[in-house]
């Protein structure tokens, strides 16, 4: 069986200024791969690069998910093959409701996965099941992508379109900043509903604090666009522990 | 970003789907413009001599404004001089048509009706809308004309009613725009051939959307016509304009005038879907779209309401308005504004309070792409008598690439201290940031655009009757449909 996600030698820059320089990393189906690291590292350009943001160029390396090359898609083509980015700072669309944009943004989807369209109230249905997954009324989503959301509701609003969309990878930049307890719960909560034998994550984060919720499989140690160690959740708490310092690369 | 330049520079370069020509023999009165030509177009009316002494005033009016040269100078607008003695004032299909028969009606302009979206026949037609079909200079056909007729609603063209009904267009001919307001509204006084007329009597909500579609077919001709509405006492009536023009590489005029009326408790709800041709990919050609629009809440707790979606015309100069007279009436005014390619829009509204406890609300949508310039322009007087009035104003505008402008020039005139006035007014790029967003769910770099350009119109186009808030996000999204590839 293909890996869901395969990362290999992947560098990347933004400009002149490189980022990413060389990052390899093999996520199979059915498992949670929790990257750490300290800020500039590189975390978040890499979710970027997967789902294809135009700002970063990639000058070396491959991606594929499920066998098939990501590098020469455009990001739409990415999202309907099943990759999902949850983004550390969603925008907002004023004028523009959620359950229409999460309509225009699932038919495609459907579509590629050789699904009909779905209706109107088909929908509704949908959305009034999936915002049970991260505690929120169906009231949400008639309001306007993101506009007037509280930090909270954003990030429990991606993770609603993660559990509409059903990705085969989740790429989650950074779903826990920002949010106090409470928040932090729900969202590791949906996380955990949605996780399946058939699916897989990638999630990001600066702090162990979620991974006492969403236990990962392994853990990976991100410095200066590379990935220097990797372990199971213990190394998570060493972090904790002792910091980022300790695997900055020692002058030679 | 690559895909997004590509994508601006298709929507810069959008085809124009409306740009055919219907190949008739067609009728004009001899080229350029002096009183023979007035007394030709009066004549070829049959009008009554009122009709003749108000165009004679209004082109002497005209004149004097030439001669002075007296054009407006004052909108953000930049075209070459227009030539008035270059051009036909009057244009009408050879064969003649009694316009209550669609059988005498010349195939090939049923046909061009057809073509565009709006059949004549009424079985075809959409339910709930009759349409007065305005081909260069006269009205064709309007439908449903009897069945309103059983409630005393008048829908006819305006030269029928000149004939049918001089009493009523005696008294309201020129009462909101005389023909003294501006350059262009002179113009048209003299010279308009046709247009629509609608009364509604006291007491009657009309129960059809009426619906005018003005269609440009002739080279070199200008068209000129006038609208008018009245809303008698307790009435309500929707109305809808619509319009398209043949591709050419000459700019064409297209002068008009509309004036609404309404009395004690009437509403006016007028919506205009504007989609003349706008010229090439280098400015070459258009229609020089160059409008008054006025309403006049004469009489108390009166409605009028403007909403305006312009896509089409190289060059857009209108601001439809509303003298709010009577007593807690009420203005509106929607409108969203495209500019692609070279098209220039100055475009906005004045609302004029002059009795107490009026009330208006202004929403503005500008959206500028390519080389395209947009203005909003407006101002909100409040008279010394209008105490308790209450005006909220907000103009927004909306980018696409880097080589178009959008401008917003706002005046408020206030002259007492117990009226209330609210504005706001942002300035927005389609981001990388939302397209990305959007490309990240499985959206298309075309179909996240018109999302978003949707939802920034969406007040707007909630405004619009449920059949041509269809027609408008549809139009929108075929001006700025890009090839992929």
């Amino acid at each position: 069986m293909n890996p869901l996600l395969d990362i290999a030698d992947l560098h990347a820059s933004v400009g002149e200024i490189k980022i990413l320089n060389g990052v390899t990393l093999t996520i199979n189906p059915g498992e949670i791969h929790a990257i750490m690291g300290p800020n500039g590292s590189g975390k978040s350009t890499l979710a970027n690069v997967l789902a294809g943001n135009p700002a970063y160029n990639v000058t070396r390396g491959s991606a594929s998910i499920a066998g098939e090359n990501l590098m020469q898609l455009l990001p739409e083509d990415r999202a309907r093959r099943g990759l999902f980015l949850s983004f550390q700072h969603p925008v907002e669309i004023p004028g523009v409701r959620m359950d229409h944009f999460m309509r225009a943004s699932l038919n495609p989807i459907r579509k590629h996965r050789g699904e009909n369209e779905i209706g109107i109230l088909d929908f509704d249905r949908l959305v009034s099941e999936k915002v049970q997954v991260i505690d929120m009324s169906r009231d949400m989503a008639k309001r306007a992508v993101n506009v007037g959301f509280s930090g909270g509701e954003k990030k429990r609003n991606e993770i609603l379109q993660m559990a509409i969309l059903e990705p085969k990878i989740s790429i989650l930049d950074e779903p826990d900043s920002g949010l106090d307890v409470d928040a932090l719960r729900i969202v590791a909560s949906g996380i955990n509903q949605l996780r399946s034998n058939d699916n897989s994550t990638l999630l990001i984060t600066h702090y162990q604090r979620i991974l006492d919720y969403v236990t990962p499989d392994y853990v990976h140690i991100m410095i200066k666009g590379r990935i220097v160690k990797s372990g199971d959740k213990s190394l998570a708490l060493d972090v904790e522990k002792s910091g980022y310092d300790q695997f900055e690369p020692t002058p030679q | 970003m690559a895909t997004q330049n590509k994508y601006v520079k298709d929507v810069a370069n959008q085809e124009y789907k409306y740009g055919f020509v219907t190949d008739i023999e067609e009728e004009q009165a001899p080229r350029g413009l002096t009183e023979d030509t007035i007394r030709w177009i009066s004549a070829k009316k049959s009008e009554p001599e009122f009709m003749l002494k108000w165009r004679l005033k209004a082109f002497e009016y005209f004149t004097s404004l030439v001669n002075e040269e007296q054009l407006p100078d004052w909108a953000n607008i930049k075209h070459p001089p227009i030539d008035f003695q270059d051009m036909y004032y009057y244009a009408a299909p050879k064969k003649k048509v009694t316009l209550d028969n669609l059988d005498e009606v010349d195939p090939e302009i049923l046909k061009t009706y057809e073509k565009l979206g709006i059949p004549l026949e009424e079985q075809k037609m959409l339910s709930g809308v009759a349409v007065d079909a305005i081909f260069d200079s006269v009205s064709i056909a309007t439908t449903f004309k009897a069945s309103l007729a059983e409630q005393g609603i008048i829908f006819c063209s305006f030269s029928e009613a000149v004939l049918e009904h001089p009493d009523l267009i005696q008294e309201y001919l020129g009462s909101v725009v005389p023909y003294t307001d501006n350059f262009y509204a002179a113009l048209n006084a003299a010279v308009f051939t046709d247009g629509s007329f609608c009364y509604i009597p006291p007491g009657v909500r009309c129960p059809l959307e009426l619906t005018t579609y003005f269609r440009i077919n002739a080279q070199d001709t200008g068209q000129f016509e006038r609208t008018l509405i009245i809303a008698d006492r307790d009435s309500y009536v929707s109305y809808l304009e619509g319009c398209s023009a043949p591709m050419r590489d000459t700019n064409q005029l297209h002068a008009a005038v509309v004036e609404l009326v309404t009395l004690d408790n009437a509403e006016i709800k007028y919506s205009t879907i504007q989609n003349w041709y706008p010229g090439d990919e280098n400015g070459k050609g258009g229609i020089y779209n160059f409008v008054t629009k006025r309403g006049k809440c004469q009489g108390r707790n009166s409605k009028i309401s403007w909403t305006q979606v312009e896509t089409g015309s190289a060059i857009t100069w209108k601001y439809p308005s509303v003298l709010l007279i009577g007593d807690d009436s009420i203005g509106e005014f929607y409108s969203v504004a495209l500019c692609k390619g070279f098209q220039q829009a100055d475009t906005g509204t004045k609302m004029t309070h002059i009795g107490k406890n009026t009330r208006s609300t202004i929403i503005a949508k500008g959206i500028s792409a390519g080389y395209g310039q947009n203005t909003y322009r407006g101002l909100v007087k409040i008279m010394p008598n209008a105490t308790n009035s209450w005006n909220f104003t907000q103009c927004d505008s909306l980018l696409i690439g880097d080589e178009c402008g959008a401008h917003t020039t706002p005046y408020v005139e206030v002259r007492n201290s117990s009226s209330h006035l609210e504005h706001e007014a942002f300035t927005s790029r389609v981001s990388e940031d939302q397209l990305f967003y959007c490309n990240q769910r499985g959206i298309s770099i075309e179909d996240a655009h018109s999302l978003i350009i949707n939802g920034f119109c969406r007040e707007v186009f909630s405004q619009l009757p449920m059949e041509f808030a269809v027609e408008a996000t549809r139009l929108l999204e075929l001006n700025l449909e890009g090839t992929v590839g």
